[in-house]
């Protein structure tokens, strides 16, 4: 089948709304939504969270909930699905109408075999019978790239790893050859590597299939990589709408510039720390729409937006946005990021390193408990002799995806973990492995934000108790001066100083982010371990925590151990970057000279995999093949040469790779040698197979 | 291979649990009052009748002897013999213990299958008048105690109507089949109990799967709800029912006892309460082992049942 554009539409959304009745009186998470899909294209609905973007994908296959509200059309083929009955629907779902959720693990039946979930869509839809089914089943699982299908199917889901229960998932969906498919956020979770592989493999589909797809997500970088059109949803309406390429060359909605401006970048080196925030919130989903939605936190609003409710205009033929003065808003990247406080203090000579670690060995046996007990679990190497320093005031990144052993490294470092082997030193002195053990001063000096700050903040305390806290421990206010001190720590993390009397639950994820740092920071930490800090948050909320990060830096000359999984946010705030590869280091520099060539070819796959608004500088496509690692068996040699595209031969599973030192200070572990590595990735691409 | 391995190591623990509940009932059958000696002799008897049927039975013995000698004796299958019946103690409480399986497993038989199948139904009708009243019979048998309920099935059913015998008194030596109308009023109180507990699990169980991301999808397949609820839905929402069933064989033990006091039947529970009144302690300690070993293995069955519907736990 060709791709066939045009033709009458697969999906007709016509001024949709859906307001939840709730006892805190109706919510209203759409707000008259309107979008056409052709046969053959990807629309592309982008949004942070709150709007609405997944009750419009739910409204779409017409399964909300019955509590929802819903009026307006989603035409399907030219049928209208509202108010359909079920049993109508049920002729259309997982046969023209596909959908393929967020998260695999929980939309996969844990007690049924991958195949029967699959094979029981063909019988139920196409009255197929059991060997025609299963024969159907092979195809669609070789399909979508999963290796040695007849095996497969007979797995559990849990016996997959994430990105093939993914490919389970859009096989599945696949199975009847629909003309319409759903996806919410289908790479939202995975590592960026398998991510990469699951992008390509719908951008192949819709290469195939004459199916119109309906991609949700909030990853702008995905949207610019598959989406022919882009919808930008805010607080339940489309902002802005149009050909991809159009609207991210020069939107015309100042949310979308602010969306695209507030993104730290991949492709080059950052300007400044801080990212032109979006800041304020969304508004409040209760209140009836009589103004620009987006005015309070609009820098162009004028009076009129306050006042009434701009309509749709027509900015280009194809593209059009919700904002009176379209025509004033400036292009992507001229908003001025505001500037430091002060300079960042660089001392010009090598200064002592403030941390170090030096080959921290972290192994465990895989399950506890009686089955260690009884069986053989086998023995984990999450970290194996890693080394790294941080020196004052400066931020440290460590990369990885899951199971490279970085969250380890964290753990380890704040004591919540003891190493194996190794040692962990500050100021040049050995600090003791039992957290117990170690100083109050250190204890002090040593703080951490988690990726999830609800597991610092209690629920049942005030944010003043919060914040609070760490002060009294240390002695550093009594119970006169500990408001006060609170209030100066909230406001110095832009909160105001009515939040102190509030609970965790009453804030935004952001804000709660925020409180979790202003903690953190009680104390005056010389170093603070960052695990993830920002990747459960939104962009718009992730470039205000970044900014956060950097501007709390520059004023206290504090050091962040970087814990991340995105490149794009590392190479905006770290000075220095590791790179870890099943637990052991495979590149390490300062953040130039990592996100240049040469690269580790590890490196240089992650670069490759990033979903970004523009090409990297990485030539051609490099994806990861092979088995996801697993750190409790680990390769002989390079740890990495089972899935190298740039394997060099059987040195590489002898031996493993030495560590080689620039004398700028950039390493790499890899047999290549660095001028052969440059040279490879600077010419023609790797073949993709 | 693997499950023969899973079942061997569980198999290995239920020894171990067996070890420490033969201590345990070794000990507390030491603690009551009065020795075997006197239970024989009488209270009247001298105390040198006393030491000397002591020393014959080798009482006087150190405690850690006479336990390796108790369970030397019963693994062998030498349970010794019954002070108050004055017969071998293995036959007699073999044969009490296939009369309680009986009325155990025909309650189990009974009350399982109607749970699970009152607990999906009113998961379907939710909040509709089949859902509201089995919530609300189920929740008044969970709080009544069988001591109650079977009391009062004999006023009514058996006095009141007289549709059925009020007790079993039975002839320990019929058979199965002659004494089966004085089997309807304990099973059926039994079955009452363990009913309301378990449709209540399985109701539970099942509103918490049908929240499930998976269901959702299932449902967007476009499979009919038939599918839904008894491929996806159903088979999830068991884990936790077998459990609970695991659970309930306790409490069915417990109950039983109860239950065989207050019909007469003539099972091991009954067999117990008549050995602990007369301190009949060959009878005491074989019939608890007994009780404790077939707790182990319904609760072993649940582990490999629960093995076999749940794929996650298979290694
Ligand atoms: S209508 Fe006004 S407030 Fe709304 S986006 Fe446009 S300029 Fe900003
Ligand atoms: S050592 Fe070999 S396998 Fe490892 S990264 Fe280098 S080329 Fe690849």
């Amino acid at each position: 089948m060709t791709r066939a554009p045009g033709g009458e539409p697969v999906l007709a959304v016509r001024d949709l709304r859906v307001t939840y009745r709730t006892g805190a009186g109706p919510v209203r998470a759409v707000k008259g939504v309107s979008l056409v899909l052709p046969p053959g294209r990807v629309l592309g609905l982008v949004g942070e969270s709150g709007s609405g973007k997944s009750t419009v994908a739910l409204a779409v296959m017409a399964a909300l909930e019955s509590e929802a509200e819903v009026t307006g059309e989603v035409r399907f083929r030219g049928e209208n699905l509202i108010g359909k009955p079920e049993r109508e629907l049920r002729r259309l779902w997982g046969r023209r109408l596909a959908m393929v959720f967020q998260d695999p693990t929980s939309t996969l039946n844990p007690v049924l075999t991958v195949g029967d979930q699959l094979v029981e869509v063909l019988v139920e839809h196409e009255g197929r019978g059991p060997a025609e089914a299963r024969a159907r089943m092979l195809e669609l699982f070789a399909a979508v790239q999963l290796p040695n299908p007849a095996e497969i199917a007979r797995r559990y889901p849990h016996q997959l790893s994430g990105g093939q229960q993914q490919r389970v998932s859009i096989a599945t969906a696949l199975a009847c050859k629909p003309a319409l498919l759903v996806l919410d956020e289908p790479t939202t979770g995975l590592d960026v590597t398998t991510e990469a592989r699951i992008l390509d493999l719908v951008d192949s589909l819709r290469q195939r299939t004459a199916a119109g797809i309906l991609y949700i997500t909030h990853n702008l970088g995905v949207i610019a990589r598959l989406a022919d059109e882009v919808a930008v949803m805010y607080a339940g309406e489309i902002a802005e709408q149009g050909p991809v390429g159009a609207v991210f060359a020069r939107p015309r909605h100042p949310y979308t510039v602010a969306l695209l401006d507030c993104l730290p970048r991949i492709d080059r080196p950052p300007a400044t720390r801080l990212l032109p925030a979006i800041e304020g919130t969304l508004p409040d989903p209760r209140a009836e729409v009589c103004a620009c939605q987006f005015a309070p936190r609009c820098a162009l609003a004028q009076e009129r937006c306050r006042g009434e409710h701009p309509g749709w205009f027509e900015t280009a033929p194809g593209q059009g946005a919700r904002c009176f003065y379209w025509e004033r808003v400036p292009p992507p990247g001229t908003v001025r990021a505001p500037a430091l406080a002060k300079p960042r203090g660089r001392a010009s000579t090598r200064p002592v390193p403030l941390l170090e670690v030096v080959d921290l060995v972290h192994h465990y046996r895989q399950a506890g408990g009686l089955t260690a007990m009884l069986g053989r679990a086998p023995i984990v190497r999450a970290v194996d002799r890693v080394s790294l320093g941080v020196v004052p005031a400066e931020t440290l990144a460590v990369v990885g995806e899951s199971g490279s052993g970085k969250t380890t490294i964290a753990r380890c470092v704040t004591g919540v973990l003891q190493p194996t082997a190794g040692e962990i030193k500050v100021d040049g002195r050995p600090v003791p492995r039992r957290p117990a053990a170690r100083p109050r001063k250190l204890r002090r000096r040593l703080q951490i934000v988690f990726q999830n700050p609800d597991l610092t903040l209690n629920p049942r305390r005030t944010i003043l108790e919060a914040v609070a806290r760490p002060l009294r421990l240390f002695g550093l206010v009594d119970r006169r001066t500990r408001r006060s001190a609170a209030a100066r720590l909230l406001e110095a993390v832009g909160l105001e100083p009515r939040y102190l009397d509030l609970f965790p639950a009453q804030l935004s994820g952001g804000q709660r982010q925020r409180v979790a740092i202003a903690r953190a920071f009680a104390c005056r930490p010389d170093l603070v371990v960052c695990d993830e800090p920002t990747s459960a948050l939104d962009v718009s909320v992730q470039a205000t925590v970044l900014n956060l990060l950097a501007s709390l830096q520059a004023r206290e000359h504090t050091s962040y151990l970087f814990i991340s999984h995105d490149l794009s946010v590392v190479r905006h705030i770290a000075n220095r970057v590791v790179v870890l590869y099943l637990g052991r280091i495979c590149e390490a520099g300062p953040t130039e000279e990592v996100f240049a060539p040469p690269w580790h070819p590890y490196t240089e796959v992650l670069l490759s995999a990033v979903p970004s608004l523009s090409a990297t500088s990485v030539t051609g496509t490099i994806r990861l093949e092979g088995p996801a690692p697993n750190p409790a068996v680990l390769p002989s040699g390079c740890p990495f040469h089972p899935r190298c595209p740039r394997k060099l031969g059987p040195i590489c599973e002898r031996e493993m790779p030495p560590l080689v030192t620039t004398d700028r200070g950039h390493a790499i572990a890899c047999h290549i040698p660095r001028a052969d590595l440059l040279r490879l990735q600077t010419a023609a691409p790797v073949p993709v197979s | 291979m693997r499950v023969f391995v899973f079942v061997g190591r569980r198999l290995l623990l239920l020894a171990l649990v067996m070890a420490i509940v033969s201590v345990l009932i070794f000990g507390i059958v030491q603690i009551l009052p009065g020795d075997v000696a006197v239970m024989i002799l009488g209270t009247s008897a001298t105390p040198a009748d006393l030491a000397s049927l002591r020393q014959k039975l080798g009482l006087d013995r150190p405690a850690a002897l006479r336990y390796a000698d108790w369970v030397g004796d019963a693994i062998r299958g030498e349970w010794g013999t019954s002070l108050l019946y004055q017969v071998p103690v293995r036959p007699l409480v073999l044969e009490r213990l296939g009369k309680s399986a009986v009325l155990a497993l025909v309650a189990l038989a009974v009350a399982v299958p109607l749970a699970i199948a009152l607990g999906v139904l009113s998961t379907l009708r939710r909040n509709h008048f089949l859902d509201q009243a089995v919530g609300l019979v189920t929740l008044v048998a969970v709080s009544v105690p069988e001591f109650i309920t079977g009391t009062v099935l004999i006023l009514v059913l058996g006095l009141q109507f007289g549709l059925l015998p009020p007790s079993s008194l039975i002839d320990p030596r019929a058979s199965l089949w002659s004494i089966a109308p004085s089997l309807v009023l304990p099973t059926l109180t039994l079955v009452l109990a363990l009913l309301a507990h378990m449709t209540r699990m399985t109701r539970a169980s099942m509103l918490d799967v049908l929240e499930k991301p998976y269901i959702r999808a299932a449902r967007l397949k476009g499979l009919r709800p038939r599918v839904v609820i008894l491929r996806h839905a159903l088979r999830n929402a068991l884990l936790p029912t077998v459990g609970i069933v695991a659970i309930n064989v306790g409490f069915l033990i417990g109950g039983i006892v109860v239950v065989e006091t207050v019909f007469a039947y003539p099972g091991l529970g009954r067999l117990m309460v008549d050995a602990v009144n007369h301190r009949d302690v060959p009878v005491i300690q074989m019939a608890a082992l007994v009780i404790a070993l077939t707790y182990a293995l319904a609760n072993l069955a649940a582990d490999v049942v629960y093995a076999y519907l749940d794929p996650r736990i298979r290694y």
